[in-house]
């Protein structure tokens, strides 16, 4: 058993280690400009930021609209603390762990709510985060705070974003996920077969808070701005739409449908302010198709493969 | 001292009275029956002993401790396990799936141990899933591990769900309508895997149930409750002639034209 | 704050709290029947709005035909949407409608973006006479009287449709099983797309209403008052229709004292409020708890 682990973790180490090198090359070179290396950084960012919000919504079936503002916590205390004089790196650490305590203090008594509440809830929690950090002057206020150095590069958005996966991953095929997936299926069925769902679901909220966080901190010195807007329940909403396409919890999956949902806008940009409404547009029609189980395109052939596969792979 | 002790537990729901003052012990390797009417309070019952509901009063003892009010996952922890009525099997999941479940209360690492994959990960690992193939392999089920549960027919499913109940290795076992759906030859074939599981893992049992060919074909002691109250108990013979508990399921005798 | 104060702002609280609560109702009588939150709902309410404006300035109609073309218009919308958008997944996981109802809303407001431009629209001033009223020492606007006593009727006629007609007995019981209604012979379908209808129309009056006491209309704005009317809603428990009226006027009144007293705290405390309310009642100020049969 520790074998195949073993030949698995170095293939897929391998493989990351190409991509990377890949990318770095074409980057340096200049054959990536500037305006596209944003754009791939972004997507890294929003991997993270999908695949921890994937923990909550898709493995322990927890509905989440408020993920963000795990994000702007990140962010804001990232930003915030390297002010203060700490180095980059420990920035992103404190910010993470910011987020992933406040992931705790507000699980602890939402994630007794289900459903739709708990949906509400976390929105709700995220629309006073962001009103709350309108109101510290000492953050810039509605202004947002500006002057973060643009220490975030392609090496530390990739880095991340793989020790992300490989993280998470080991999290899900544990006993911890399994008794979260247990969670998602049948709680009244897994407390009867001893897990305390309610530790479970803090656990994922926690831990999805702490990698939340991560991306906001790497955002925050990739844009070198930040304001309390860009984390608002939009953003909440966006991470949603990228988990629920992504499939049920499988993380090719959802990497897969980030990549391509933070792509769409871009690629959709020669259509001007039209893309605004082609976007929802693609999108209501793609969750038609997907419940009348249409395969008209290989678009949608792909998300729903994807999501049938995550199924049986979902437990270790 | 008997394994499970309860005194007088009642509970009501909304001014409704659902048990009233139910009292009942048993012993180690006791299998003792369930049954009443639709609605007499016997799944009530089970959901006081496991946590689901708070009894108002009473007590229960279990193990010489007192488990009125505990938590479901806490009472499975103090070694009593249970099936539901309408088989909460987890559907997605496949069959081998459903029974690690039950094993993610008999192992111990922790999240750092998982993130870090350190020894403990691995070895913990493989011991659940040789446990999980072995309890399969009693059941009959290791041939579809990798099944979908929701595929399983009805009476595999049952049998996996009961599986997946003694994989958290209890002392006292709560089977809910077990026989429910089933023809009578599997029923026959309930009867016999129930005295086994009494034998081979030595724990006790105590069964819902209105199948009376199993209740009177494996139950040693049964007790008959009707609207919330017990009105009668007693070895099958006792019961089976018992004119309080035919009128209960039957009705009074029509008077003569 | 003197007690006449008290009373102005209290008469502001419940004129914004109506408007809350026209908004809310739409938001719990589709969640009772269907159990989706409605994201779109809030569109709607803008729509109305926009329907509105065009009836007062290119048709030049008064107040109360506006109003009526306002309604009819927004129904239509909302039935169009139910039909188009939501019927197709209506035996589609929860999260999928959700995500569908967030499309459409995006939709609308940024369809509504790119057709009449972002920049602000105002209804024609003499559309509804602003004059100040005095009710003893209290000093009002009659817009707001007149948005509340609008609202008021608005309301009870609703409580007519619901608890005195056939519709309205075919909603109620379509909202509490959907399959029984169905067997006992209602048109499940037909039920759902009046609840749509009525709960639209609504939302497109305060559309109106809110357009001619703001007097500027844009494509955005349903936005806020969305997520506030939907707060109440669920405080004043979701699926029933007196607590989305309570919590809308609770909410108003509430909101309108805090921006008097501190207002940074004004955009945060409808949620502060429901938060506080889930994690003591979960099933909102008049729901009633339903345990799950296990």
């Amino acid at each position: 058993m520790m074998k195949t682990y073993v030949k698995k973790l170095v293939a897929f180490l391998a493989a990351s280690a190409v991509v990377f090198v890949v990318f770095s090359l074409l980057l340096s070179n200049g054959v990536i400009n500037a305006y596209y290396k944003q754009i791939i950084m972004t997507v890294c960012i929003n991997i993270i930021l999908a695949l921890s919000a994937n923990l909550i919504i898709n493995f322990t079936g927890q509905l989440t609209l408020g993920h963000s503002a795990f994000m702007a916590i990140g962010a804001y205390a990232a930003a915030a603390i390297y002010r203060v004089g700490l180095p980059f790196f420990f920035s992103l650490i404190f910010g993470s762990l910011v987020a992933a305590l406040f992931g705790f203090l507000i699980g602890l008594p939402t994630l007794r709510l289900k459903g739709d509440y708990l949906a509400i809830t976390t929105m709700g929690f995220c629309q006073i985060i962001v009103v709350v950090l309108q109101n510290i002057p000492q953050f810039g206020g509605a202004q947002g705070m500006t002057g973060i150095p643009a220490d975030t590069t392609f090496a530390w958005v990739f880095f991340s974003m793989i020790i992300t996966i490989i993280v998470l991953y080991h999290v899900v095929n544990s006993r911890q996920g399994r008794a979260m997936i247990s969670v998602r299926e049948d709680e009244i069925a897994a407390e009867a077969m001893g897990i305390n769902t309610t530790h479970y679901k803090v656990m994922a909220f926690t831990l999805g808070a702490f990698f939340a966080g991560l991306a906001g901190g790497l955002y925050a010195f990739l844009m070198m701005f930040i304001e309390p807007t860009q984390f608002n329940y939009f953003k909440s909403m966006d991470l949603v739409i990228y988990v629920v396409l992504g499939g049920s919890g499988n993380f090719a999956g959802c990497i897969a449908s980030t990549g391509i949902l933070t792509l769409l806008p871009e690629v959709l940009r020669f259509l001007g302010n039209y893309r605004m409404v082609v976007y929802p547009l693609l999108l209501i029609i793609i969750m038609i198709m997907r419940a009348k189980n249409i395969r008209l395109s290989r678009l949608a052939g792909i998300f729903r493969r994807t999501g049938k596969e995550g199924d049986n792979n979902a437990a270790a | 001292m008997p394994l499970l002790d309860i005194k007088n537990i009642s509970i009501q729901f909304g001014g409704l009275s659902a048990v009233d003052n139910f009292s009942m012990s048993i012993g180690e390797n006791d299998i003792y029956g369930l049954i009443g009417p639709n609605g007499a309070g016997k799944t009530t019952v089970f959901n006081m002993l496991t946590g689901v509901y708070s009894p108002d009063s009473g007590t229960i003892m279990f193990d010489g401790k007192s488990i009125a009010g505990m938590k479901p996952y806490d009472i499975t922890r103090m070694r009593i396990a249970r099936t539901f009525q309408n088989i909460r099997l987890m559907k997605n999941l496949s069959v081998l799936d459903n029974v690690k479940i039950s094993f993610v209360s008999q192992t111990d690492y922790g999240l750092a141990t998982s993130i870090f994959r350190l020894p403990a990960y691995f070895r913990q690992e493989k011991d659940t899933e040789k446990k999980s193939m072995a309890l399969l392999k009693v059941f009959n089920l290791d041939g579809k591990k990798d099944e979908k549960a929701a595929n399983l027919p009805y009476g595999e499913q049952r049998r996996l769900e009961i599986a997946r109940a003694l994989a958290t290795n209890p002392k006292l076992l709560l089977l809910d309508e077990p026989a429910a759906g089933m023809n009578p030859q599997e029923t026959q074939e309930l009867t016999e895997l129930i005295r086994w599981i009494r034998e081979k893992f030595h724990i006790a049992i105590l069964l819902i149930e209105h199948d009376m060919r199993l209740v009177m074909g494996v139950c040693e002691k049964i007790i008959v409750l009707d609207y919330g109250k017990i009105i009668a108990e007693g070895t099958p013979k006792e019961i089976q002639s018992n004119p309080k508990v035919i009128e209960a399921y039957l009705g009074e005798e029509a008077p003569h034209a | 704050m003197t007690f006449v104060e008290f009373l102005q702002q209290l008469i502001n609280g419940l004129s914004l709290g109506s408007v809350y609560a026209l908004i809310a109702l739409g938001y719990t009588m589709v969640y009772g029947i269907i159990g989706l939150i409605n994201f779109a709902h809030c569109d709607i309410y803008m729509v109305g709005a926009y329907i509105g404006f065009f009836a007062a300035t290119s048709l030049h109609l008064p107040f109360i035909p506006t109003l009526i073309l306002a309604m009819a218009g927004a129904g239509i919308v909302g039935v169009l949407v139910e039909r188009i958008a939501y019927r197709p997944l209506r035996k589609a996981s929860n999260i999928s409608l959700l995500i569908t109802a967030m499309g459409v809303s995006l939709l609308l407001e940024n369809g509504f973006n790119c057709i009449f431009g972002g920049d602000p629209r105002s209804y024609p001033h003499n559309i509804l006479k602003q004059t100040n009223i005095e009710l003893g020492p209290v000093h009002t606007d009659s817009l707001h009287l007149i948005i509340l006593t609008t609202s008021l009727v608005l309301m009870v006629l609703l409580q007519i449709i619901i608890y005195r007609t056939k519709i309205g007995k075919a909603m109620r019981a379509t909202s509490a099983d959907k399959d029984a209604a169905a067997l006992m012979g209602i048109n499940v379908n037909a039920t759902i797309s009046a609840t749509f209808a009525i709960g639209s129309a609504l939302a497109g009056a305060a559309g109106v209403l809110v357009g001619i006491l703001y007097n500027s209309i844009d494509p955005y704005m349903g936005i806020q008052p969305g997520i506030k009317a939907f707060t109440a809603a669920v405080f004043g428990g979701i699926g029933l229709i007196p607590g989305a009226f309570l919590g809308g006027l609770i909410l108003g009144v509430i909101e309108t004292f805090v921006t008097a007293w501190y207002s940074p705290l004004a955009g945060a405390i409808g949620f502060i409020i429901l938060i506080i309310i889930l994690i003591i009642k979960p099933s909102g100020l008049l729901g009633k708890k339903v345990s799950e049969k296990v």
